[in-house]
C-alpha cells in the first residue's frame, strides 16, 4: 500500500464532492451520471440541454485526462461479459433511481434512507460477483 | 445559457475528480471490490472524501431558499424503501462488479477510445432504453 494513491484517491473524492455541491448550490440539481444520461433516453422537451452540457463535461475531461495521463482503453475479459455488465449497469441503475454518483455521493451526503440501502446492496453484489468471478470461476484476472 | 454552463463545468470537474481519484481505472476498482485478493483501500479515500465535502456543503446549501440559479432544489421526494430500488441496485452492483466500470468512469473512459469501453457504453445506454421500455409498460406506483 502505498501513500502517493491514496492521497490521490482523497484529492480526487474531495474534488467529486465539490463538482457535485457546485450542481446542487448552483442548478439546485443532484449530480446523478446514471440519472442526469437516463434523463435522455427518451429526451423530454426542455429537459435536454444542461444534460448534454454536463456530458459534454465529462466528455471533455476525460479528453484532458487522456492527453494528461492516458486513459484504460481495454477491460479484461470476454466481450459477452462486457455487454452484459453494461446491460446490467444501465438497466440497473435506472431502476434502482442511481448509482456511485447519485446513491454512493449525493444520496450519502444527504443522509437519504434509500441511497443508503441502495449503496449497501450494490457494493454487497459487487463483492459478491467480484469474489465469484476472480476466486470460483476465476474467469477474470 | 446559464444551466447550461453551470452543468459543463460540474461535469468537467466531476470528471477530473474521477481522473486524479483512479475510478476511471477499472483495474482499481476491481481491486476495491476484491476482498480476499490484494485489496486495495482506495475507493474508501474517494467515497470518503466525496461524501464528506458532499454532506458539509449540503447542509448549509439546502438551508438557501434557493439554487444560485434556479427556483426550488430538485430532490428525490420518495423515502421509503422498495423492490425496485433494491433489485435495481443489486443488478447495478453485479453489471459493476463483472467490469469494473459504473456510468460516470465508463462515459469519462470514452475519451481514450478503447473499443471495450465503447462497447460497455453501447449497451449501457441499450439497458437504459431497454427500463424506458419496461418503465412504460410497468410504471413505478
Amino acid at each position: 500500500m502505498q501513500l502517493l494513491p491514496l492521497l490521490a484517491a482523497l484529492a480526487g473524492g474531495l474534488l467529486i464532492g465539490a463538482a457535485a455541491l457546485g450542481l446542487l448550490a448552483l442548478s439546485g440539481r443532484v449530480a446523478g451520471v446514471s440519472g442526469i444520461v437516463g434523463g435522455l433516453i427518451p429526451p423530454r422537451r426542455g429537459d435536454i440541454d444542461w444534460r448534454l452540457a454536463y456530458l459534454a463535461g465529462l466528455l471533455l475531461g476525460g479528453v484532458l485526462l487522456h492527453l494528461a495521463y492516458g486513459l484504460p482503453t481495454s477491460i479484461p475479459g470476454s466481450r459477452i461479459t462486457l455487454i452484459v455488465s453494461g446491460l446490467l449497469v444501465g438497466f440497473g441503475t435506472r431502476l434502482g433511481n442511481g448509482c456511485t454518483s447519485g446513491h454512493g455521493v449525493c444520496g450519502l451526503g444527504r443522509g437519504s434512507p434509500r441511497s443508503f440501502a441502495a449503496v449497501l446492496t450494490f457494493m454487497a453484489v459487487a463483492f459478491i460477483t467480484v469474489f465469484v468471478s476472480r476466486h470460483i470461476l476465476g474467469g477474470a484476472p | 445559457m446559464r444551466p447550461v454552463l453551470i452543468a459543463l463545468v460540474c461535469g468537467l470537474v466531476f470528471a477530473l475528480g474521477l481522473g486524479l481519484s483512479g475510478m476511471v481505472n477499472p483495474a482499481r476498482v476491481l481491486g476495491f471490490l476484491d476482498l480476499t485478493g490484494d485489496w486495495e483501500p482506495n475507493l474508501m479515500f474517494v467515497l470518503g472524501g466525496a461524501v464528506g465535502v458532499y454532506a458539509l456543503g449540503a447542509r448549509h446549501v439546502l438551508a438557501w431558499p434557493r439554487p444560485w440559479d434556479g427556483l426550488t432544489f430538485q430532490l428525490p421526494s420518495r423515502r421509503s424503501l422498495d423492490h425496485r430500488l433494491l433489485l435495481g441496485a443489486a443488478m447495478f452492483g453485479a453489471g459493476w462488479g463483472l467490469s469494473g466500470l459504473c456510468p460516470g468512469p465508463a462515459l469519462v473512459d470514452l475519451a481514450g477510445g478503447g473499443a471495450d469501453i465503447w462497447l460497455f457504453v453501447a449497451a449501457m445506454l441499450g439497458g437504459m432504453a431497454l427500463f424506458s421500455a419496461f418503465n412504460r409498460v410497468m410504471p413505478a406506483r
